[in-house]
This record gives structure tokens, sequence and C-alpha cells, in this order.
């Protein structure tokens, strides 16, 4: 044990990425605010001309959060918590180390740059997966880089079980890489056409029905790995060592994985309810999305349970608050999804607001929440400082909140209005409503969302400023704390 | 019987197949807990003690375990 007395984990990664975190989730939310807006007032389209319309801006933000702040904060996790759960430090390996800086500056220059390409307009005009064929070979090598880093660091590890959140790690990592590949599977049309058009732009392998198929099983199961599978790996980790309680059951934690790993992969036809592929296809994709509520609900419950007899935690550490609400709007989401997958909902549900609604219960209360969190638990460990200022957490945690309810009400009743109003018919069988008259209805939820989009990101920037003041001003730490996360 | 109705059908008795090994797994985690093999609830523990000089819930990888008990 001498040769460990010296050894520390190496947090230079995690801090890397964490910052990176917020970078691109100030960035995504703040355009997501702003075509929120947009869809509220129209004439907020014209502010900077092409560049600022909400066609231009709406994969920005989508592709930002998705790809920049949820994938930053998997990265920051994983380096923080992946050496914790390993017992071995990124140190005791310079080829590790030297791997995750490449890793991190081509990370970050590829999605300042991929960015920037849409905001130009190069868009393989694929939804998620708009970046063009030269960003794509970036991101997969970006992937493998990680993924060497994390079985290199598996490979050297003292602790030899694998703590259930490495699991979900991986199988984010296998997950993503398969999907990214095929979906994004296209010729660049400028090598093979002898040199026409622009050398940026290609054409996607697949078309009509089977492109859809393969986009939806692609879009989905990008909720499943990116948004799901890492952030039930974080949840594993920081709110039993936030709180100094075990999970309630291990087993479940397993059986919970496999279930989800078995059944996630199957459901991604539901986004093709009423289409032209085939009835059998539509259906297994409904079944499957209604069966996904257990494995969801085995690991949000067990979550749940592990507070067992510690409730009173609840009210004191406000970063258990965003943890529980984190699992909370994970249970809703997950019951939500699968609601909206059932055919006779879906045909009121599909094409309405209801569902970018789903979407951001999901992300704003489960994602976002459980990323703020994790990081706020990393923070003191990380530059061994006291969280500044546990007031302004707690006035953060309600302000967000409340912003996420005000967005997902607003959008169910606007979906659900939608719905109802596309599909009225008169006495003679005549269409009741013109596609106009439901966006006169829709104006005040729209007005309401974008109100909300306001509030989160106030709260998003709250967040940004304490764990600023707590990298330069936080009071100093003489040792790690163990569990709870001290703070002023 | 054409492509489609081939690949619905091998669809339902993967799923079927799935179902059964999910299920098999179930059995498999309380009979050896039962048995007295193995005691999964004691890996929780990973998360709560983490310190780089803690001594690590399990030392020796599943292959190295099998060995020894099969020696």
């Amino acid at each position: 044990m001498q040769s460990n007395a010296a050894l520390e984990y190496d947090y230079s990664l995690a801090k890397k990425f964490t910052f990176l975190t917020i970078l691109f989730g100030f960035l995504g939310m703040l355009v997501g605010t702003l075509i929120a807006a947009q869809m509220a007032f129209p004439e907020l389209n014209y502010l900077l001309g092409e560049y600022g319309t909400f066609s231009r801006l709406r994969p920005i933000h989508t592709n930002t959060v998705v790809f920049g702040f949820t994938v930053s904060g998997i990265f920051a996790t994983w380096f923080y918590l992946g050496q914790r759960v390993l017992k071995v430090s990124m140190a005791e390996s310079k080829f590790l180390m030297v791997l995750g800086n490449i890793q991190f500056w081509l990370y970050f220059i590829g999605a300042l740059l991929a960015t920037i390409s849409l905001l130009f307009g190069v868009s393989s005009s694929k939804e998620y997966a708009q970046y063009e064929w030269p960003f794509d070979i970036v991101v997969v090598i970006i992937w493998v880089l990680w993924g060497v880093n994390m079985m290199g660091l598996i490979g050297i590890r003292r602790e030899k079980a694998l703590y259930i959140s490495v699991w979900y790690y991986l199988a984010c990592f296998l997950g993503i890489a398969m999907l990214y590949l095929f979906n994004n599977m296209a010729i660049p049309t400028y090598f093979v056409s002898g040199g026409l058009g622009s050398p940026l732009h290609s054409v996607s392998m697949y078309a009509g029905t089977n492109d859809a198929l393969v986009q939806w099983w692609y879009g989905h199961n990008a909720v499943a790995f990116g948004f799901t599978v890492p952030i039930v790996g974080m949840i594993y980790y920081f709110l039993p060592k936030e709180s100094g309680q075990a999970i309630y059951s291990y087993k479940l934690s397993l059986l919970s994985f496999w279930g989800l790993m078995f059944v996630y992969l199957w459901a991604g036809s539901h986004h093709l309810l009423w289409s032209t592929v085939p009835d059998w296809m539509q259906t297994m994709g409904s079944a499957f999305s209604v069966v996904l509520i257990l494995p969801s609900w085995g690991s949000a419950i067990n979550m749940l349970l592990t507070m067992k007899g510690e409730w009173n935690q609840l009210t004191d550490n406000p970063l258990i608050k965003f943890m529980v609400l984190a699992s909370t709007f994970y249970m809703l989401s997950t019951i939500e999804g699968p609601i909206q997958a059932i055919r006779s909902v879906n045909a009121i549900a599909h094409f309405t607001d209801w569902i970018p609604g789903h979407v951001h219960d999901g992300v704003l209360g489960w994602v976002v929440f459980m990323i703020m969190a994790s990081i706020f638990h990393m923070a003191p460990r990380m530059f061994k400082r006291e969280i500044y200022s546990k007031k302004l957490m707690e006035s953060q945690f309600w302000l967000q909140t409340t912003a996420v309810v005000l967005y997902f009400t607003s959008m169910w009743i606007a979906g659900i209005t939608q719905g109802m109003m596309w599909r009225a018919v008169d006495e003679y069988g005549n269409l009741m409503y013109s596609f106009i008259d439901t966006v006169t209805v829709l104006h005040p939820y729209y007005a309401i969302r974008a109100l909300s989009g306001v509030m989160y990101l106030i709260g998003f920037i709250m967040f940004a400023y304490n764990i600023y003041k707590t990298m330069t001003s936080g009071k100093e730490l003489t040792e790690e704390p163990q569990f709870r996360t001290p703070m002023a | 019987m054409g492509m489609n109705e081939i690949q619905g059908y091998a669809s339902f008795f993967m799923t079927i197949f799935l179902v059964i090994m999910l299920y098999g797994y179930i059995i498999h985690l309380y009979r050896s807990e039962k048995k007295g093999e193995r005691d999964y609830e004691k890996y929780g523990n990973i998360a709560l003690d983490d310190e780089i000089t803690s001594t690590p819930v399990e030392d020796k990888s599943a292959s190295e375990r099998y060995k020894e008990e099969n020696k």
C-alpha cells in the first residue's frame, strides 16, 4: 500500500469537460430559448438575416444540447467516476492521459466547427444527425478515442467487479457507436460526381421507408443511449455517494440494465405509426414502448428506494433535491412516452407540441438536472473548495423546477388542442379549422413556453456562476468530503 | 410466405427467446444468492467506498474466481 500513499485521482480531464458542459449548455439553451420565442413572436426570425431563422437555429439547439452539453457531461462524469469506481487513477497511465487530452481538444474544436457549419446551413437534413460527413468522421474518431480510454482504464483497474454505472457507460459507448455509424452512412456527392457541387454535401445511403426506419431507430435510440443510459449511470453513482446510502437493490439494477438493453432498441418504430412502414413493425414499436416502462421504472424506483429512511436529506441537502426530482421526471417521461406510443393516442399526439413537451420534461427535468447535480457533487472534490452558495442553489432549483412545469404543461395543452383541432370535422365531414386557426389558439401557450425557457436559462446561468465562484472563491477544503457535498 | 412475414415471425420468436433469457437471468441472480455462491448487494459499496486506497470489494476477476472455484 506504500506505493498508493501518494497516488491521487486525476481530475484534469473531468474539469476540462465540465467547462465544456457549462459552455455548450449555455449556448444550447440560449438558442433554444430564442427559437421558443420565435414560435410565439415570429418577427424574431429576422434579427440576423438567414443566420437567425428558426430553421437554421433549431438544429443548432438540438445538436448543441445533445452532442455538446450532454456528451460533454457524459465525458466529464466518466473521467471522474470511472476512476473512482475502478479504484485507479488516470495519472497511472500516461498513454490514457495523452489520449484523453487528444479527445478533449479534437472534441472541442470539432464541436465548435460543426456548430458553425450548421449556422451556415451545411446540413444533411436528417433530424438529430444533421452534421455533414466530415464532422461525422470527427465524431467517430472522438468516440473511438473515448472507447479506447474507457477500455484502457477498465484494463488497469484494481476493483475487479464493474460497478453498475460502468455497465451503463459501456452501453452508452457501444450503443451510440452502432447507431451513429449506421444512420450516417452517406455518399459524398462531390467525389463520386467528378467534382460537382460542394465537397461537404452528401446523400444518405438509405431512401424512402428504409431511410425513415433507420433514422428513427437512430433517433429514438439516441435518446436511449445518450439521454437515458449514461444518465442512469450517473445517478447510480452520484445519488448513493451523495446520500451515503448504497443502492437499494443491486440485483434490481442489473435486471433493469438488461431489460433496458433488451427492450429499448425495438421501440424506435413508434415514431412511424400510421406511416408506410410494415404494420407489424408499428405494432412492435408500440408494444415494446409500453414494456419499456418496466426497466425504466425499475431504475427510478430503485433510486427512490435508495433514499429509504433518509428522506430528511431531501429537505436539507439541495443536491439530493436535484437528484430525486431528476429521478421523478425520469418516471414521468418514461410513462408519458409509452402513452404517446399507443396508436390511438399517437393519432392525436403525432406532429403536435405534445412531443416537444415530452422531450423537454425528460431532458430539462431529468438529463440537465442530473448533469448539473453531478457537477455540483464533483466541484468541491475537483477544485478542493466548498460550493460557493447553498442559497443560490436552492433558488436555482425552484426557478428551474417551475420552468419545467410551465414548459410541459403548456405544451400538453397546446399539443392536445392542436391534435383535436386538426381532426375536427363538421356534420358534412369537412375539416372545421385551417392550420392558421390552430396557430392563433396556441399563441398564449407558445408565449408561456418562451417564458419558461427564459426562466430555465436564468437558472442555468445561476448554476454556471455558482460553479465559477466555487472554483475561484469557495472556502478551501483541507480534505475530500466523503459523502455529503459541503456548501456555504 | 413473403419477406415481410418472415421478418415478422423472426421478430416474434426472437422476442420470446429474449424474454426467456431475461427471466432466466432473474432466476439465476436470486438462485446463486440463495445458494450462497454470490452476494450481489455487496457491489453497491463500490460507490460508497471509492478512495484509491480503499480495499477493492472484489480483487479477483470473474475468470480468476472461476478457476479457483473449479480447481
